[in-house]
């Protein structure tokens, strides 16, 4: 049953990333890119990761995709690309992907990354690292001990990256007033 | 389930997206592949917190999936502002450093 769940998710995953990858349209990738985050959202849970499971559902799908559809709905583009391929380009990019893609397969079919997942214990494990626990509790407890430092540098990475934004927004064009929005586009 | 099958679908996911980068010309989809690869790698990140039985793979996920939010809000503004530059967001039209 555990392996029937997770060839269905894997196949979930996989297609709506290829799907992200061949969209002809940005909105039906964004789509797609939903689903492929709701399909690892899924791995996750099967891990047994439920608290990054819905975190994932959160965060990533809930407010990133969003922002990427206010984003492509903002920039109103013809959904069509140029059709004339560059089959230099096409070529060495499928050649590195299957190269990349065949040598990450063939290196983690090793024996060494052959054993069976183990199953949740309260033991601690060897190393010296934080108990694996599905409980919402001991990642709590982990972000605020252990790991306090890096729960402030990163709330301190948010705060720039929210001050870069609003300074990337402004409109810089000659002939933009500080919070207007020019009449016509700029002529190039 | 073993650990090779986590291991393995991570790494097809992440080729997935890296065809995706060098693939596309819109930056937008360049952007959502970007998130795929580190989507991939917070697969594997999840795996091998569960092989090992240890926390701290799992709360770097959550510092992972932070810094890919701010990653992705700080891209689409830089998105926004190529488009208010050349009208386009295909990396066609950038090709030569302008002051």
């Amino acid at each position: 049953m555990h392996d029937i769940i997770f060839y269905f998710l894997v196949a979930l995953t996989a297609l709506s990333s290829l799907s992200v990858v061949l969209a002809r349209n940005p909105v039906n990738g964004a789509m797609s890119m939903i689903l492929a985050l709701v399909g690892t959202a899924g791995l996750f849970a099967l891990l047994g990761s439920y608290m990054l499971a819905a975190l994932q559902i959160l965060v990533y799908a809930g407010a990133v995709m969003v922002l990427f559809v206010f984003i492509i709905m903002l920039i109103d583009i013809p959904a069509t690309e140029t059709r004339k391929r560059d089959w230099g380009t096409l070529v060495a990019a499928i050649l590195s992907v299957i190269t990349l893609g065949g040598g990450l397969t063939f290196l983690f079919l090793a024996p060494e990354f052959r054993q069976v997942m183990p199953e949740i214990t309260a033991a601690v494990s060897d190393g010296g690292g934080l108990a694996f626990s599905s409980q919402a509790v001991a990642y709590g407890s982990g972000l605020m001990g252990k790991y306090m430092l890096l729960v402030q540098v990163v709330g301190f990475l948010l705060l720039i990256a929210m001050i870069g934004v609003i300074v990337i927004s402004k409109d810089l064009r000659p002939g933009a007033a500080a919070g207007k929005e020019p009449t016509t586009p700029p002529s190039n | 389930m073993m650990l090779s099958h986590y291991l393995i679908a991570s790494g097809i996911l992440f080729s997935i997206g890296f065809l995706g980068v060098l693939l596309r010309k819109n930056t937008l989809i360049v952007l959502m592949s970007l998130e795929l690869m580190l989507n991939a790698v917070n697969l594997l990140f999840v795996a091998f917190s569960r092989y090992n039985l240890s926390l701290d793979g799992s709360i770097f996920v959550f510092f992972s999936i932070t810094v890919a939010a701010a990653e992705v809000a700080v891209g689409l503004a830089i998105v926004v502002a190529l488009f208010r530059l050349k009208q386009t967001v295909f990396v066609d039209a950038f090709t030569e450093m302008k002051n």
